[in-house]
């Protein structure tokens, strides 16, 4: 076997600069000078756990109106500005934040920061702009989540592991919820969230820090800060489920059965040191594709899986969860996948990792490290997801090193500790017995 | 970028570009065959293989191949499309003569174990009747059987119910020893890797295999006459509809107003004419877009639409509107301006990794366009003109002639006449 990766061996050359403006507004230049391209991130923090009671789905909603217009850029302005210079552009909304991101030859930065500059302070909200983006949300819901058992599934699941906390409710809001966006609420939120002081900026590409220093003042120095911003955001303390959640949903749309357990566990902003590096670590060893062990046992030594894996959800800002999944083989049934699956976890939680096991997925953890370097894209979204999410530049710096120090008696606290069924949520989905066809 | 030309002391070329800031090596090669060399009752042949490749190799069962992969942190993606294999193969400098020892292993002696074969079989299947019951799927499977009667193009990539189960180990080795061969390749190497190194990796991971594939010939495909249409039943809120034309072949000298002219129907997300007469005016869908498919036998320009069961007949009438308005009066100046300046500067961005300058590389030599076309590319673009483009809306947009599938329960869709016969 090979020894094992050092983090000198997983690190670019390439050096991550940070500074603030007077105005609160965080931002992060990461250079690399490969091709004349820029990527440019603006992260918001604040997200659907930020919805207010009654409006679940609005931090959603504003991520679609900030692309309806501003005094200086009426609708379609946005895009057909985007279009001119030959950028991409799109952006997204989870829990904890909203980003917005475009790629552009690195000439035309400045464009496109004015663009997100004026935006952040000046959109506008006409009452049929808000109606017809309404519509499309509601279409958005139905194609994402109606047309999908297993998103209805995964809908039912989050609520029964984060019953009490934002984190149970989905991002893009309960279809009644969203009926009722209002241009009234929607302008609030906005002018609560939408503010330098709440924002980081990140800059990837073929720009110096001093370039991009002088761009971001010219640009953004002039916004003031949101004084409506709660100093720290505020969230229900979570509870978890005290017993086992089994949630059952049978549809005629689902082709095969598939069995889901949830687990909640810290995340890396709300965790002990070195405790989340352990789950993370833990999670590849165990679900890191077909070398994890979850497979091995489940695909290929049980043969009661056509397939198996799962993860740890990270960047969440107040606590995470862990995964497991399985789809049925061909003739498996539920119960027999749902108890093989329990078996796994009680053997796993009772310590069965070697220190072979934990080289191989520290190489592979590192490792990806070299590859994000690749590209400008990854690199942004993984600054500007942790930093949004509330840890500090050094900490992701230190990231390598720390997952380095990881060591099999972590792995085996973090297991003993969070792999308790008690708190767990099940998920299975069935195919029903009418068909779709007609 | 600085694109070197390589040849291996054995013959084997490939293009380098070298960058030595990030300590990543990225490789790219494809072989030409693809799934379109299934045997008419082996669907899913090529797919198959693709999947196993992972499974195991040389002296590895599955098992200690995927702990190999794991430990040396390779990435390797093989993906099977109509006319080619390709693969994805990253490594880190690091690691580079190991995970290189790794890939030649892969490529000359693939296992195809009979435990392994079963396992896959059953991850393929699970996928199939997942599938099934995924509208977008089945639309898209519907249009190619529609389109392309009688021609391997028919075939979905992943297969069939009623071919997938009949595939044996045999059929899997057949499949890799005709076709992965070094006549048929083409490789590109992006990264921490120079000139002579590579020229020397080169020989080493592929000069094992023959020389010669043995492919069997594909014929040019004729698409079917329209209007045909079909409606798949499916019990959902939100139909799928999926609407396509004869395209234009890549060689053919129309190929890159067709391109622009794509971009500017509904290539070009909200700039768009469909996303704007569909979704933006309109409110009737979340989603419309369509694209060119140049494949070596038959060129295809397509596009879907996703929109509740109540607004499919409405938006196919925009739909088909649009496209009549286009083949009539072409588009307008000011669009056409708009897509160029937006295609050529958006063409830089293709370049920004490793893995994405690789895969660039590697389309252009598939295309028989040389790498030189990376320098020509842009000035070919700014060189169509507004009777380049009304010229090909004219020649591709037959409206009267759109081949449709549709996948849910789209109301009063029977109603409308001008959507053809039912299939």
């Amino acid at each position: 076997m090979s020894e094992a990766l050092s983090p000198a061996e997983s690190t670019s050359s390439r050096k991550v600069h940070e500074f603030f403006l007077d105005n609160g507004l965080q931002v992060i230049v990461i250079p690399d000078h490969r091709a004349p391209v820029v990527t440019q991130m603006l992260w918001y923090k604040v997200g659907s756990a930020d919805d207010p009671k009654g409006v679940s789905g609005l931090a959603h909603f504003v991520e679609h109106l900030m692309f309806k217009g501003t005094e200086a850029n009426p609708p379609g302005q946005f895009a057909k500005v985007l279009a001119r210079n030959g950028g991409e552009f799109n952006a997204f909304t989870r829990n904890d934040v909203t980003a917005y991101f475009e790629r552009v030859a690195k000439d035309r930065l400045p464009t496109v920061m004015a663009l997100e500059a004026d935006r952040m302070s000046n959109l506008r909200f006409s009452a049929d702009e808000v109606k017809s983006e309404r519509d499309v949300v509601l279409e958005e819901r139905r194609s994402r989540v109606e047309n999908t058992p297993a998103a209805i599934l995964q809908e039912r699941m989050m609520s029964a592991l984060f019953p009490g906390h934002p984190y149970g409710i989905p991002v893009i809001g309960w279809y009644e919820e969203i009926e009722g966006f209002s241009p009234e609420a929607a302008v609030e939120f906005y002018k609560r969230y939408y503010a330098p002081n709440n924002a980081v900026l990140v800059i990837a590409g073929d720009v110096t820090p001093d370039e991009v220093k002088a761009l971001a003042e010219e640009h953004f120095g002039d916004i003031p800060a949101s004084e409506t911003l709660e100093p720290v955001r505020v969230r229900p303390v979570t509870a978890a489920p005290s017993e086992p959640v089994v949630i059952h949903v049978a549809d005629p749309r689902a082709g095969r059965i598939t069995v889901q357990r949830y687990f909640p566990v810290p995340s890396y902003p709300s965790a002990k040191p070195g405790e989340a590096e352990a789950i993370d670590l833990l999670m590849r060893i165990v679900t890191g594709g077909a070398a994890g062990k979850l497979y091995r046992r489940l695909v290929v030594e049980e043969k009661l899986a056509a397939t198996a894996g799962g993860g740890y959800v990270r960047p969440l800002r107040d606590t995470g969860m862990l995964a497991f999944d399985a789809i049925a083989a061909e003739g498996a049934s539920a119960e027999q996948l749902e108890e093989a699956l329990t078996r796994f976890l009680a053997e796993l939680r009772d310590g069965n990792i070697s220190e072979a096991d934990l080289t191989r997925a520290k190489s592979s953890y590192l490792a990806q490290f070299v590859y994000a370097a690749d590209s400008q894209d990854e690199l942004a979204a993984h600054y500007g997801g942790f930093l949004s999410a509330g840890l500090t530049l050094d900490q992701i710096e230190a990231w390598p090193e720390r997952i380095d120090n990881v060591t099999v008696a972590d792995i085996g606290k973090v297991a003993a500790t969070y792999l308790d069924p008690a708190r767990s949520v099940t998920g299975i989905l069935e195919p029903s017995a009418e068909t779709l066809a007609a | 970028m600085d694109i070197q030309r390589i040849t291996s002391p054995g013959g084997i070329t490939a293009y380098l570009v070298e960058h030595h800031d990030n300590p990543l090596i990225s490789l790219r090669f494809a072989f030409r065959g693809g799934s379109a060399q299934d045997p008419d009752d082996k669907g899913g042949l090529a797919y198959f293989v693709t999947g196993m490749l992972d499974e195991g190799a040389g002296d590895m069962d599955a098992a200690s191949f995927q702990e190999r992969e794991q430990e040396l942190a390779i990435r390797m993606d093989f993906n099977a499309a109509r006319d080619l294999i390709t693969c994805s193969y990253q490594t880190l400098t690091a690691r580079k003569d190991e995970a290189f020892d790794l890939l030649k292993t892969v490529l000359t002696e693939p296992r195809f174990d009979e435990d392994a074969t079963e396992r896959v079989k059953g991850q393929i299947l699970a996928g199939l009747k997942l599938d099934q019951n995924n509208p977008v799927n089945v639309a898209s499977r519907a249009w190619s059987e529609l389109a392309f009667q009688g021609h391997p193009y028919s075939r979905p990539i992943k297969g069939s119910f009623e071919t997938v189960p009949g595939i044996t180990a045999a059929d899997l080795k057949s499949y890799a020893d005709r076709v992965f061969a070094r006549d048929n390749l083409i490789v590109v190497a992006v990264g921490d890797i120079d000139a002579e190194t590579l020229a020397k990796d080169l020989d080493h991971i592929f000069g094992g295999l023959p020389e010669k594939a043995q492919l069997t010939p594909v014929p040019d495909a004729k698409l079917a006459t329209g209007p045909i249409r079909e409606i798949v039943e499916m019990d959902i809120p939100q139909s799928i509809v999926q609407f396509g034309l004869k395209g234009i072949m890549r060689a053919d000298p129309d190929f890159l107003p067709a391109y622009v002219l794509n971009y500017i129907i509904g290539g070009g997300g909200f700039n768009s004419r469909l996303m704007e007469e569909v979704r933006v005016k309109r409110g009737l869908a979340y989603s419309v877009n369509s694209s060119l498919f140049p494949f070596q036998h038959a060129a295809v320009f397509m596009g879907r639409v996703a929109t509740k069961n109540e607004a499919v007949a409405e938006s196919l009438s925009v739909i088909k509107q649009e496209l009549s308005r286009i083949a009539e009066a072409g588009p307008t100046e000011d669009e056409l301006e708009d897509a160029k300046r937006y295609l050529t500067g958006a063409y830089a961005l293709r370049f920004d990794s490793s893995s994405s300058i690789a895969n660039q590389l590697l389309f252009l030599e598939v295309e028989g366009l040389g790498v030189d076309y990376v320098h020509e590319r842009n000035d070919l673009i700014e060189a169509v003109t507004l009777e380049d483009v009304k010229r090909v809306a004219h020649r591709m947009l037959d409206a009267d002639r759109l081949i449709t599938t549709i996948v849910g329960k789209p109301v009063a869709a029977e109603a409308d006449p001008a959507l053809g016969e039912m299939a």
